[in-house]
């Protein structure tokens, strides 16, 4: 009997407590393979984000602490400058990274502090019940611009993979997704480049991984992938922003 | 024999397998599991398994794994 897939062995048996269909499941999964393959399981420092996965830590084997609302990158920056020989990681939403934690993200950032940022970028502020985030899309629909965002109203969405890649103290930025397999693959693909950089001491590495929310786009799963691939990947296009 | 063992605990019925199973061998279950979903299961009575992985690399739920008999 050979294997030809099975999960990382650092991701728990755990049943998540995300809606079907959700992003995080699979990125959770792909962070785990790249952590396993690497070997530094034992050294790995995970840092949790306010938003729906805040419960990171019962579905990965690694060490996990947890953070205040958007503050991963400051407790990051501390841990990775106390324990330099460790591999530390933080795992944060949109409305995390990008909203209330956007002072911390830029100064980490511009600091080029040695860490590894998986963003996962969803569009909407998904635990507090679907409200509007800054990467809502124009005329994206949530809890707090019903009619869809409008620039006049809402501003624009903020593209914050663009804006972190003209800092000096970043070395590599990647947008993937996960709405179909090849996606993933590449998702994996830049999750374990974002981590060899840390291990070769490069700096701040990211990947703003574009992920569904069917429950608060309103969508079925599969309507959900599909809305990616037709329409939020012509707007936000997929690819390498930064790698030097 | 390729095949795809399924855990029906786990399984939320997203879909996100079934989606993209290349030779259409995954489908809806008709029994409920525990917390009342119906799951996907793995029906090779349409063809055979080519091992692509595409339903586990969907699976959100890390509910898939496959073997080769
Ligand atoms: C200081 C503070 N302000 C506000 C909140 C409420 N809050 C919890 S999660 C969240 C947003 C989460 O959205 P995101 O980071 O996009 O993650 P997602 O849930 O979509 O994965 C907010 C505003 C909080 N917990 N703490």
């Amino acid at each position: 009997m050979k294997e030809i897939y099975k999960k990382s062995n650092i991701l728990t048996d755990a049943i998540t407590h995300y809606c079907p269909g959700c992003g995080h499941g699979i990125i959770h999964n792909l962070v785990c393979e790249v952590v396993e393959e690497l070997g530094i399981m034992e050294k790995t420092i995970a840092i949790a984000p306010v938003g729906c996965a805040v419960l990171a830590y019962d579905y990965w084997k690694f060490d996990t602490t947890e953070a205040a609302h958007g503050r991963p990158l400051a407790v990051a920056t501390g841990i990775k400058r106390a324990r330099p020989e460790l591999i530390v990681f933080t795992y944060q939403g949109d409305g995390d990274l990008a909203a209330i934690g956007t002072a911390e993200t830029v100064h980490a950032a511009n600091r080029g502090e040695n860490v590894t940022v998986i963003f996962v970028n969803n569009g909407v502020y998904g635990m507090t019940g679907g409200q509007m985030a800054p990467t809502t899309l124009l005329s994206q629909k949530t809890a707090t611009c019903i009619n869809g965002r409008n620039a006049k109203r809402d501003g624009y969405p903020l593209k914050v993979s663009e804006m972190l890649a003209v800092l000096d103290g970043v070395c590599y930025i990647e947008r993937t997704s996960v709405h179909n397999p090849g996606a993933v693959i590449k998702t994996k693909k830049a999750i374990k480049k974002a981590f060899q950089n840390q291990i070769e001491k490069k700096g701040f590495s990211m990947v703003e991984v574009i992920s569904q929310c069917p429950t608060y786009w309103g969508l079925s799963p599969v309507e959900a992938v599909e809305k990616i691939e037709k329409d939020i990947i012509k707007k936000v296009p997929l690819g390498v922003i930064k790698d030097v | 024999m390729i095949k795809v063992k399924i855990d029906s605990e786990k399984c939320k019925g997203c879909n996100l397998c079934l989606m993209y199973c290349p030779k259409g061998l995954i489908k809806e279950s008709k029994i409920l599991n525990k917390r009342g979903i119906c799951p996907v299961e793995f029906d090779s009575s349409k063809g055979a398994c080519i091992g692509c992985r595409f339903c586990a690399l969907m699976c959100p739920e890390s509910a898939i794994e496959i073997i080769d008999e």
